[in-house]
């Protein structure tokens, strides 16, 4: 039986365990290898895709290091997103503060890079000696001509569900300040996808088949300019909605703009995300667009999909993800490969989140909240899982026991959202289940000897 | 082209109208940075100790960073623990969160050890993490309690290289025993080394008959076997008995040209305990490497074993065989300090020039240690420590290198040049088996020339009019 610590024990529900209960939302426990990150990690990811963005990270070197270059969302243009930005404080700007070099900083890269606007990562130490860094970026802007943008994102305040928000507040300051001329009723701004492996480009090519303009994409191959108009836009469609929903809803407030929650993940969360968008705009030309390329798209994909599923079907997956809405798709993606879903746990959900994974999950099914590396060990080993889903923390755990895994993170550079990344999925599923090496893993030496 | 290569583009244009091949201009923010915080190298050491875990008082998202890091590199589960501050440990102190930390991990991970480093918020809102381990230690003075080491790694003092230094010293001022019972055992702090490196190093002194202590010793805590049941902490590391033992050694063995000067673990154990330090430069290249082997000769007082002999003539025939193809070259090498003046002293004394030696550390002791080891280069040296990739990027514009030597993160200049990066060091997060590169001794410098020469061979081939098959 796994181990799990006292004060995480309600952080861990086996489906059939009545009533229903988590814990969720809170402060990682002290010393239990949380696998989330921070505040900073939070904005750093929501923003990172903006390319034609500066993005300055304010504080000691480290922040900036970890996060250079390291997520697979592309650019259709400037790269700009791709460098890393540090005031990389010392010991005197600890002391006597750090507000002239950032300023400094701002100045030069911005007249070498000429990006249409900055954003100013605060992490932990610009918080706590307090830099006002709002001043800066405003005296900043006001010399250079572009937006400057504080993120409060000072890794101690709170999770990284709070830097989703502290970045959706940077973004919405951005939102409504350029003329939304030119854009037509049936119009939506994407939010949510990150374009990693320029996976948004085949989103937007579905749309635009449909008959329906993409204002903004927020933020994968993301530009300040589509930003700054996306308040034209007609409908908001939020996938990851952990972090983007902050900004869904704000703009609701202030613009009047609706949203729909949606998953690109998956045939069944991609065809609903298309013919829900269809229905929004009430135009049956559009939902007969929709369905001539839904199934056009399925026709294309299923063969390749039930070759696959033939190999796989029977096995036994776990999911262990930052947000849990993505957690829904892959389950319901497994579903499509006749594999079952034994665990699944997410770094941030919220109890909705898991009350709805509950319900989708079948008996005896593991949900966790904020898991550790023992635990998923133990997790692993106890159900004796055949395919593990989660990022580069978590792939070493798998691959030490002789499990299967499939990335499903920022860093990946495949693409597995749509039609085709379906595909794409199911041949990675694929190539780590069906791999020889396992038999000299002891795991399946074992299995085999039964 | 990227909005930054253009700017850059624009920016070499406009040198060239000048006529004179000035420094790109100086920026007070670091772009690109060639180097990690401090934690990181502290993590690392600690990992290296059998039955430790290592473990950051400070924000959450610190021992997040990190791992993905470490493990992105080395293909090992990592685990970091960390205290986790809230809002209110901020403000009020991490006191707590600290001790709950260390309690958990007690329980979870059932240590000998925990190393704690401390991260910039700690120490910016001055903690007393060693009045705050102290109480711990008392308070649970009746349970069996993990051997605490603490370490100061602010993230604005130094690099992950000082981080990874001051684990070292802080491990063995911890735990060597004031009254040290006389041990025939060698102490070897190889510094930040790889995994290969770490078991070549253990063989060669086996070899000479010396038992050692290798401290850190991640050889096998990150770069083990598969395993059917998951290690709550890997097997391996260095024997926390054997550091206790560090202060009755017959001699100490320390690498880094660049830190000679430093209180290091190797001159505490000196001053402190009169423990010989022996405090040489990364063996790389024959001279290094020479210089290596006579002082373990000096310490065992035996000759150098014949396998080693014949492992460095055979080194030395191959530099015969492949002159022609390196001699003139012109190389970048970047890195770790250390590591850097190391590949210097191998470039050197085969004939490639070093164009261009960069660092993200700022020892102050580079510029010093590279004209100690390469007093003969052929060609004109220049010499960056505290520079990042992206001031590395345009110098290299400027100065048209046949190749790059360094980690993976100067893929993106080798890229823009057309130009072969030859992989070392920490880290190699763009091909398999980063952890398992031999970089040190003869082996590894016959590793390292025979990757230089064919990078360089393959270049040519790739790039030449036609395609011969005999070179």
């Amino acid at each position: 039986m796994t181990d799990i610590l006292h004060e995480r024990e309600r952080q861990v529900y086996r489906k059939g365990a009545e009533p229903f209960q988590i814990d969720c939302e809170k402060q990682s426990a002290a010393g239990s290898v949380s696998q989330r990150a921070c505040v900073f990690c939070g904005s750093r990811v929501v923003l990172y895709p903006i390319a034609d963005a500066l993005h300055v990270v304010h504080g000691p070197i480290g922040c900036a290091s970890y996060t250079w270059d390291i997520r697979g969302a592309r650019s259709s243009g400037p790269q700009l997103h791709r460098l890393s930005f540090s005031t990389d404080l010392q010991e005197m700007d600890v002391i006597r503060g750090g507000e002239k070099k950032l300023f400094a900083a701002l100045c030069e890269l911005i007249d070498a890079h000429h990006p249409k606007a900055a954003f100013v990562y605060a992490t932990c130490i610009a918080g706590i000696i307090g830099d006002d860094v709002n001043a800066i970026c405003k005296q900043a802007s006001e010399a250079k001509g572009i937006p400057v943008l504080p993120v409060h994102s000072e890794g101690f305040k709170g999770t990284k569900k709070d830097g989703y928000r502290a970045a959706c507040e940077a973004l919405f300051q951005l939102i409504g300040t350029a003329s939304p001329e030119g854009i037509v009723p049936t119009s939506v701004n994407i939010l949510g996808d990150f374009n990693l492996a320029g996976e948004i480009w085949m989103i937007r090519e579905y749309f635009e088949r449909m008959g329906i303009q993409v204002v903004a994409c927020i933020t994968g191959d993301g530009r300040v300019n589509d930003i700054r108009r996306a308040h034209g836009a007609a409908l908001n469609l939020v996938q990851c909605s952990g972090s983007m929903m902050y900004l869904a809803k704000s703009m609701k407030e202030r613009w009047g703009t609706p949203f729909l929650r949606v998953s690109y993940f998956g045939i069944e969360d991609m065809a609903q995300a298309l013919y829900d968008t269809a229905r929004f705009f009430k135009d049956p030309e559009i939902m007969r667009r929709t369905q001539e390329l839904v199934h056009q798209e399925i026709d294309k994909v299923m063969p390749q999909i039930n070759q696959y599923r033939r190999d796989v079907q029977g096995k036994k997956a776990g999911i262990y993800v930052g947000g849990a809405f993505k957690a829904f798709s892959l389950v319901r993606a497994l579903r499509l490969l006749d594999m079952k879903t034994v665990l699944v746990g997410s770094q941030t959900g919220s109890r909705e989140d898991y009350d709805q994974l509950r319900e989708l999950c079948d008996e005896g099914t593991i949900i966790v909240d904020d898991s550790n590396p023992l635990e998923l060990a133990g997790f692993l080993q106890e159900k004796e899982v055949d395919l593990f889903i989660g990022g580069v923390k978590e792939r070493p755990i798998a691959y030490k026991l002789g499990v299967g895994f499939c990335d499903h993170n920022h860093e990946r550079k495949e693409a597995l959202a749509g039609f085709a990344g379906m595909v794409n999925f199911a041949r990675e599923v694929h190539s780590t289940v069906m791999s020889p090496v396992w038999q000299f893993t002891s795991r399946r030496r074992k299995e085999m000897a039964v | 082209m990227s909005a930054d290569t253009s700017a850059l583009t624009n920016m070499t244009a406009s040198l060239n109208i000048l006529q004179k091949p000035a420094a790109p201009p100086s920026y007070v923010s670091t772009r690109n940075a060639c180097k990690l915080c401090a934690p990181l190298g502290a993590s690392l050491v600690f990992r290296g100790i059998e039955g430790a875990v290592p473990f950051l008082h400070g924000s959450q998202g610190c021992a997040t960073y990190m791992r993905r890091y470490i493990i992105s590199h080395f293909r090992e589960p990592m685990d970091i623990a960390a205290s986790g501050f809230s809002e209110s440990s901020a403000i009020f102190g991490g006191g707590e969160n600290l001790r709950r930390g260390l309690q958990n991990v007690s329980v979870q991970y059932k240590p000998s050890m925990i190393g704690i480093a401390t991260t910039c918020l700690c120490e910016t809102i001055g903690e007393d993490v060693a009045a705050m381990v102290r109480e711990y230690q008392e308070a649970q003075i009746d349970l069996p309690t993990p051997q605490l080491v603490h370490v100061s790694t602010p993230s604005y003092i130094g690099t992950h290289v000082d981080g990874f230094h001051a684990a070292v010293r802080s491990v063995v001022a911890t735990l060597a025993t004031p009254e040290p019972e006389p041990s025939h055992h060698v102490n070897l702090f190889p510094g930040m080394v790889s995994t290969a490196d770490i078991r070549y190093l253990k063989e060669i002194a086996e070899d000479f008959e010396l038992s050692s202590i290798v401290l850190p010793d991640y050889s096998e805590t990150l770069d083990g076997p598969a395993l059917d049941a998951y290690e709550r902490i890997p097997a391996g590391g260095t024997p926390i008995q054997g550091i206790r033992s560090a202060a009755g050694a017959r001699a100490s063995i320390e690498f880094g040209r660049s830190i000679r000067q430093r209180d290091t673990a190797a001159a505490f154990l000196e001053s402190t305990f009169g423990v010989r330090a022996h405090r040489l430069g990364l063996p790389i290249g024959i001279n290094e490497t020479d210089r290596f082997f006579s002082t373990l000769k000096d310490i065992a007082d035996r000759p150098v074993p014949r396998q080693h002999e014949m492992e460095r003539g055979r080194l030395i025939d191959s530099y015969v065989d492949g002159h022609k193809y390196v001699f003139g070259k012109r190389a970048i090498v970047y890195g770790e300090e250390d590591l850097v003046v190391g590949l210097a002293a191998l470039l050197a004394e085969i004939g490639i020039i070093p164009v261009l030696c960069a660092s993200g550390g700022k020892s102050g002791a580079l510029r010093q240690a590279i004209t100690e080891i390469a007093p003969s280069s052929p060609g004109v040296t220049e010499v960056c420590d505290d520079t990042d990739f992206m001031s590395i990027g345009e110098k290299a514009k400027l100065l048209k290198p046949d190749l790059l030597i360094g980690n993976s993160k100067g893929y993106g200049i080798a890229r823009d040049l057309g130009i072969p990066l030859v992989r070392v060091g920490f880290p190699i997060h763009d091909r398999i088996g980063g952890q398992r590169i031999l970089h040190l001794g003869y082996r590894g410098t016959q590793q390292l020339f025979d990757r230089i020469v064919n990078a360089l061979l393959e270049h040519k081939q790739q790039t030449a009019e036609v395609g011969y098959s005999y070179l």
